[in-house]
């Protein structure tokens, strides 16, 4: 057989029309999204009934790679649409997939009362720390004192947690891996997908072409390595601990694993409740 | 049957122009509200929640009002007819989904209870100011439509209207429409529901593998629609994009694509401008007005022809589109148009560009106080025959 011949192993669940994709070569965007697939196909989820959402950025993009009903939306309101897709057809689901300035910065709210509603949704995260598409900006993830195109004195401000973030607003799961933990990352986006609730995965990845240009620190494949190499599995670890310094240990695993009624659920009991009370059942 | 009539609220009743508003929005088959609070929109939202187990409709109070047009979005393409309900700040916050909504071609219906602006201004006074909002508000070039009812009667029907209009045009439609309106009540007949016409989403019929979300019918520039779930797997995205849904960056793709969004309704105005017209025949000055303030047009009308002034009135039901050709042809017999509008003019100068300068074009202020009065509007007509008493 001819390698042009060869069928890419994830062809079903990708826009082979679409390849070529835009990221550049050393970006950790393509793990993240070959782990998202693996994890699908293990689900054995229905393709059909799998919506894909994201922002803008570099991650929100990866809607558009994506074969299923997929929405490529406006920055920072992915959870939002995502909000609407699923209680308009609750049998779907649903994966918002982003970047952390989308998430974090621009669609922080959202992400705070889709948790705190606890939506039947996953989150996946893709953290590189800078706003990429637009140029390498400073973003609320950046480390300090990180340089980038807008922090050329090195970033003074504190970068946020966004595990931690979502915990306090109420995730059922949270978890982290970095970009080249693919087998633990797959089986952790199979948990998130099979929990009910809203469940939330980051995924720290380089960014090959800014943040690490302005901080002299290598090609995408030696950032992958560095951040593999100096993260540590620490399953249940506070997530007030997982603040991310520059260029130091960042602490991955399983965080949050709980029970908390769904969204939909809640409604469903409210409205058996009301209609019972109506029916002279309660007093 | 007794469920069905729940649905349905046929037949006679007394409700206010708000609870109308949530009536029409559940006869024309809305079974999604996605919301955030606000002053004095509120109204309709309680109704429709009142109302909402008797349908099996979902509602969501969300954490913003962008948050809440972008799940009304998400929720229409699961195929359920959704709008969100809102006033003045929060019609701002809505703008960048408006846009989204035109891109994505998105059926929605927005219920924008105009209060006086700018930024939080008066909350609970009737305000015209989010005219221009309604056609302009989002960035690019694009165009909307946008209903402006004077009644509760018409909460309803416009309402109806609306979600017909969004359904036949894949487009957010906007209902301008104001507290004062909202507030007062009247009995209205609700008609059986074999009676309520709403033009039906044109879906895809093809093969699920072959459906292209944007590839358009040539005689109506509608890409047929599917549904959420239903199996096409297709991707649409709010950068400019061909007929696969994909982003193409090019200035032919461009064209192709927002050019013929401009279109489908630029061309098609006709089937959706509608006007009002009272004694315009013989008119020498035609007072030009929409929503609340046409009730004071038509009296100041009335008053001015008992003085023997060959005054008409012309209510725009329809504000956008524009009827510019209808203006146009009255430009061209009579003398004056008077606007006047609860704002500092905006109606006004689509007037003065539609009669190209065929008739001279008077702005009128008709402050949020003066509503119910008619006096102002009556001297505007008079001054316009040399007459200043």
């Amino acid at each position: 057989m001819k390698a042009s011949e060869e069928k890419h192993p994830m062809e079903n669940l990708l826009r082979m029309d679409r390849i070529p994709h835009i990221w550049c070569p050393g970006c950790g965007i393509g793990n993240a999204v070959s782990a998202f697939a693996e994890a699908i196909k293990k689900v054995e989820y229905d393709l059909d009934e799998v919506c894909v959402v994201s922002g803008i950025g570099c991650t929100g993009r990866v809607a558009g790679y994506v074969k299923t009903d997929s929405f490529h939306t406006t920055h920072g309101r992915g959870i939002a649409y995502a909000t609407g897709v699923k209680l308009g057809n609750p049998k779907m689901k649903v994966i918002v997939i982003s970047g952390d300035g989308d998430l974090s910065a621009i669609g922080g709210n959202h992400l705070v009362h889709a948790a705190r509603r606890n939506i039947d949704m996953t989150v996946i995260c893709v953290n590189n720390f800078i706003y990429a598409m637009t140029g390498g900006q400073v973003a609320p993830t950046t480390p300090r004192p990180a340089f980038t195109t807008t922090s050329p004195f090195g970033n003074f401000e504190s970068p946020i947690n966004i595990p931690r973030l979502a915990e306090a607003a109420g995730a059922v799961y949270v978890a982290r891996w970095t970009a080249l933990h693919m087998r633990r990352l797959t089986d952790s986006i199979v948990e998130a997908l099979k929990k009910p609730g809203f469940s939330f995965v980051e995924v720290i990845a380089p960014c090959a072409m800014y943040y690490s240009r302005t901080n002299r620190l290598g090609d995408g494949l030696n950032m992958m390595k560095f951040y593999y190499d100096n993260s540590v599995i620490k399953h249940g670890e506070p997530t007030e601990n997982l603040d991310i310094g520059f260029q130091e240990e960042i602490i991955i695993g399983k965080f949050i694993d709980r029970e908390r009624p769904t969204f939909s659920e809640t409604v469903e009991s409210w409205k058996q409740e009301y209609k019972t009370g109506q029916q002279g059942g309660g007093d | 049957m007794k469920a069905v009539e729940k649905v349905f609220l046929k037949g006679k009743h007394t409700l206010s122009g708000f609870e109308a508003c949530a009536e029409g929005a559940l006869s024309a088959g809305c079974r999604f509200l996605g919301y955030y609070p606000i002053r004095p929109s509120f109204k309709i939202i309680e109704r429709f929640i009142e109302r909402s187990l008797d349908v099996d409709a979902v509602f969501v109070q969300m954490e913003d009002e962008i948050s809440a047009l972008a799940a009304v979005l998400g929720a229409s393409w699961t195929g359920r007819k959704s709008m969100t309900v809102t006033s003045g700040p929060g019609f701002s916050q809505m703008m960048e989904h408006v846009g989204l909504g035109v891109m994505l071609e998105t059926p929605c219906v927005i219920i924008d209870v105009q209060r006086s602006g700018v930024s939080e201004g008066l909350p609970n006074v009737a305000g015209g100011g989010d005219i221009m909002q309604a056609r302009w508000g989002s960035h690019g070039d694009y165009e909307v439509i946008a209903l402006a009812p004077n009644s509760p009667l018409e909460m309803f029907e416009l309402t109806v209207r609306a979600f017909s209009l969004s359904e036949r045009f894949r487009t957010p439609v906007v209902v301008l429409s104001d507290a004062v309106i909202g507030r007062k009540k009247e009995e209205i007949t609700i008609p059986d529901q074999k009676d309520i016409k709403i033009e039906k989403r044109k879906y895809y019929k093809g093969k699920k593998e072959d459906y292209l979300p944007f590839k358009y019918d040539e005689k109506d520039l509608i890409p047929p629609m599917v549904d959420i779930g239903q199996g096409c797997r297709f991707h649409v995205t709010g950068l400019t994009h061909d007929e696969r849904g994909y982003p193409v960056m090019s200035d032919s793709c461009q064209e192709w694509n927002v050019h013929r969004l401009v279109n489908k309704i630029r061309l098609f105005s006709d089937q959706i401008v509608e006007v009002e017209e009272d004694q315009t025949e013989d008119a020498d000055v035609v007072v030009v007005s929409c929503g609340v303030v046409s009730l004071d047009a038509a009296k100041a009308v009335r008053q001015a022809r008992d003085e023997g002034i060959k005054a008409g009135h012309l209510r725009l039901v329809t504000v956008w589109p524009f009827p510019e050709k209808r203006i146009y042809e009255l430009a061209q017999k009579i003398d004056t148009f008077v606007v006047p509008e609860i704002n500092y003019g905006q109606i006004f100068y689509e007037v003065e560009r539609s009669g190209r300068g065929r008739a001279k074009t008077l702005f009128l202020h008709h402050s949020s106080s003066q509503i119910g009065q008619s006096a102002d509007i009556l001297k505007s007509i008079k001054k316009t025959r040399g007459n200043n008493k």
